[in-house]
């Protein structure tokens, strides 16, 4: 907690300037650092920057950028844009939510693996494409996405 | 770097007969053109990196290494065949640059073994770019005997896929940067305002607005400061155009955005970009430092007085962002929601201060037109509307990717022609054109000029540019009901009809792709009233809606009751989805007689729900059906049937 304290100071101070227009990059650079958004930082950030923590808490809510819950080991990546659901992303979604028991913007209980759809990842040659901690997937079927997390889940076991 | 500094802007600021022959030969050296040993470049866009670039990238490195080859190895954008990616090229000393698709890792050592030993596989080959002062190959296809090539008229794709997008020197030795010199050293504010109002450009995002004019207003609009903002939010799923110019070209977009700036007389200027697009970002980023390094940025650039800064700004992540107003909201900190025009962001923008919001597209098509001048502008494309339009074509399609082609083009050259039409033994339904917000063109309007006048009066829009291909396999109705629920959860909720219009909406069409077993009491009752009531709604939300997203929110709704009604009537009144892709209004059955008991739909199965002995017709469980039709699709003996 008290190494977390130092690192949002740390970030705070690449801000020295208390404007609104600093908010939106200070909660990226948040998000970067940590994976997530936590309370702490948010009413850190409000104190920073003289705002209440429920604009800061409201704004960031509204963007999709911003996660509340930390990641999983894995991060599982999974692009629903309009080709990619014409190539049955839909479909992978359901079995991803189904073998791991969450769903979009969430994280496993033993924190391995967290869910996110995101709305066009831009290979749309590709799809339908998934990624897991920045490696690609593409042209994937049912049966792929389930040896795939098979695959990482054994990996994490060892 | 000094030397180079020194060489590369007189170079750019010189006309090529001022230039001595040593000159012209090391600007050649610069593009590539005359090399001493052999170059490959992968393109490391992000489609290419999702296909495989990166391992490929290291194959390459690890052959090499292996043989101990001297080769230069390059980074680049995507040609367009972005379903084609990894796309690699090859070029050997003195010979024309070669093109190869799906270059995966495995393929490089047989591919470069063929290659370093003067021969061209024919597997994987895509063509050869023919080059002055190179000697071509025999019996490789050139780009123009290529339709997806030769039908084009690449302008500000131009060097995409071609140049190094980290390569300042090559951009300046291809013609770059002597755009915004030559106006920063002759040209007034407003002569640039006139010159590109001349030239007849307009906003490609959509709107189809003047740029010209756009910079007039705020030109005109007496500030301290005024702000340049480039668009690059792209949040339009489908559309890539944009993203593929920042990778490809990221210098044209930042001299595009120089010259912009100059014209407004503005010293600041934004690029708004995705969060999501790490790659443009990472080349936006190193342009814009090597433009500090040479001096292009920063203050009085070249003695000329004039100060230009340019910062990046990551957009977390909204597709209302794509509207200007809400751009600048969320610029300014706070949520991206618009607000009524007037007053335009021109007058009173970011920060309260004069502002011209133009997007990617836009903005890289300047150099050429400063260039080149508005008369050879106006000279391609439609009289109203000149110029090139890129589309970026996804979809049940044979080859999907970017095609740039000139305003008044139709819809069927670029689909059938350029593209290849659709996939093997499938029919064309319609395409979607504009994204989310965008409209059905059926295959009967395919033959219409695009222009934004032309799509206007068909009561169609462009939108950014993105189309989706639909086969006889793709259903309207789930199309649209895919766009109304990723509307819905996009919309702001600043204002009513488009907040509850979009949820409702989203809702009915729900209703109608479920089977009768999920619904109870009224709700039967309920569907038929909100079917009927889907077309009032679509004019309640484009009548009285804040924004541009909200006015066209229902587009596809609208569209597509107006040009394939039947299809809704028949998932309403028979239940059934005509191309049988609605998946939850599927039931799915073996006929015990032409089974043989193959056993293949069980193996295929995802949920298991395949039972039997084989030799013996297999049994599908009813309650564990999810309805994918996967069976249908393997069963080679026209067993399986759904009802």
């Amino acid at each position: 907690m008290a190494d977390d304290t130092a690192r949002i100071e740390e970030i705070l101070q690449r801000f020295p300037q208390i404007k609104r227009n600093a908010l939106i990059p200070l909660l990226q650079a948040v998000q970067d650092e940590f994976g997530y958004i936590s309370e702490q930082a948010i009413s850190r950030i409000g104190t920073h920057l003289s705002l209440p923590s429920s604009k800061v808490y409201g704004l960031a809510t509204f963007y999709n950028q911003f996660s509340f819950s930390p990641r999983g080991y894995y991060h599982v990546v999974l692009c629903n844009g309009t080709s990619c659901h014409m190539a049955g992303s839909g479909e992978l979604l359901n079995e991803i939510s189904k073998l791991l028991e969450i769903e979009d913007g969430q994280t496993t209980r033993d924190g391995l693996f967290s869910l996110e759809v995101q709305s066009c990842i831009g290979a749309c040659g590709q799809s339908p494409v998934m990624s897991v901690n920045g490696e690609y997937y593409s042209r994937l079927t049912v049966k792929e996405v389930r040896e795939i997390i098979k695959q990482y889940r054994e990996d994490a076991d060892r | 770097m000094q030397t180079d500094r020194k060489f590369l802007l007189k170079f750019a600021q010189s006309d090529p007969s001022e230039l001595s022959p040593e000159e012209i030969r090391r600007g050649d050296i610069l593009r590539k053109i005359h090399i001493t040993k052999p170059l490959i470049m992968v393109n490391s866009s992000t489609s290419g990196i999702v296909a495989g670039a990166r391992h490929t990238w290291e194959a390459i490195e690890q052959y090499t290494a292996d043989r101990s080859i001297d080769i230069d190895l390059a980074e680049t954008g995507s040609i367009g065949l972005s379903s084609e990616d990894p796309v690699v090229s090859v070029q050997l000393p003195g010979r024309t640059r070669i093109f190869f698709r799906r270059i995966t890792a495995e393929k490089v050592s047989s591919l470069l073994d063929d290659l370093f030993h003067h021969v061209v596989p024919e597997k994987n080959l895509i063509g050869q770019l023919l080059c002055e002062g190179q000697e071509p190959w025999n019996e490789v296809p050139t780009f123009e005997d290529i339709p997806y090539f030769a039908l084009q008229n690449q302008i500000v794709m131009e060097s995409c896929g071609i140049i190094d997008p980290f390569s300042f020197e090559e951009y300046v030795a291809g013609g770059g940067y002597s755009a915004f010199l030559k106006i920063i050293r002759s040209y007034t504010f407003s002569e640039v305002c006139e010159l590109v109002s001349d030239s007849g450009l307009r906003g490609r995002s959509g709107g189809g607005f003047s740029t010209g004019e756009k910079w007039k207003a705020a030109f005109q609009t007496p500030s301290d400061q005024k702000y340049m903002v480039c668009n690059a939010e792209e949040s339009d799923p489908g559309a890539f155009m944009d993203r593929a110019l920042m990778e490809g070209n990221p210098f044209q977009l930042l001299e595009g955005i120089s010259i912009a700036s100059y014209a407004i007389g503005s010293n600041r200027a934004y690029i708004y970009i995705r969060s999501e697009y790490k790659d443009s970002i990472k080349r936006i980023n190193n342009s814009i430092k090597v433009l500090r390094e040479i001096g292009l940025l920063g203050d009085n650039i070249l003695d000329s007085g004039y100060n230009l800064q340019i910062s990046l700004r990551k957009g977390p992540g909204a597709f209302v962002c794509g509207e200007e107003t809400a751009l600048i909201a969320s610029l300014e900190g706070r949520r991206g929601m618009p607000s009524s025009k007037p007053p335009y962001p021109s007058t009173s923008g970011y920060l309260g201060q004069p502002t011209v919001v133009n997007n990617v597209e836009t903005l890289s098509n300047l150099p050429k037109i400063i260039n080149y001048g508005p008369d050879w502008f106006k000279g391609i494309g439609a009289a109203d509307c000149p110029g090139t339009k890129i589309f970026s074509i996804s979809g049940r399609v044979a080859l999907s990717g970017l095609v740039e082609v000139p305003m008044g083009t139709t819809f069927d050259t670029i689909i059938n022609e350029i593209i290849g039409g659709v996939g093997k033994g499938r029919e064309l339904k319609a395409i979607h054109v504009g994204g989310p917000s965008g409209c059905m063109v059926p295959k009967e309007l395919m033959k219409i000029p695009v222009t934004y006048e032309s799509m206007k009066e068909n009561e169609l829009v462009m939108g950014s540019g993105g189309i989706q291909v639909m086969d006889d396999k793709t259903c309207v109705v789930d199309m649209v009901k895919y766009f109304m629920e990723y509307m819905h959860k996009q919309s702001c909720g600043k204002c009513i009809p488009c907040r509850e219009g979009t949820r409702r909406m989203a809702e009915i069409l729900g209703s109608i792709t479920r089977k009768p077993a999920d619904e109870e009491g009224h709700t039967t009752l309920e569907r038929f009233k909100g079917v009927m009531q889907l077309e009032s709604l679509a004019e309640v939300m484009k009548d009285t809606s804040l924004c541009g997203l909200g006015q066209n929110a229902p587009n596809p709704v609208r569209s597509s009751l107006k040009y394939f009604r039947h299809e809704y009537e028949e998932h309403i009144f028979d239940r059934r989805c005509p191309s049988n892709s609605c998946t939850e209004l599927r039931s799915w059955f073996i006929d015990v007689d032409l089974c043989t008991g193959c056993s293949i739909c069980a193996k295929r199965c995802p949920s298991e729900a395949i039972i039997g002995t084989a030799r013996h017709p297999y049994f599908i469980v009813q309650e564990k059906c999810i309805g994918c039709g996967i069976c249908y699709d393997v069963c080679k003996f026209t067993a399986v049937y759904y009802k």
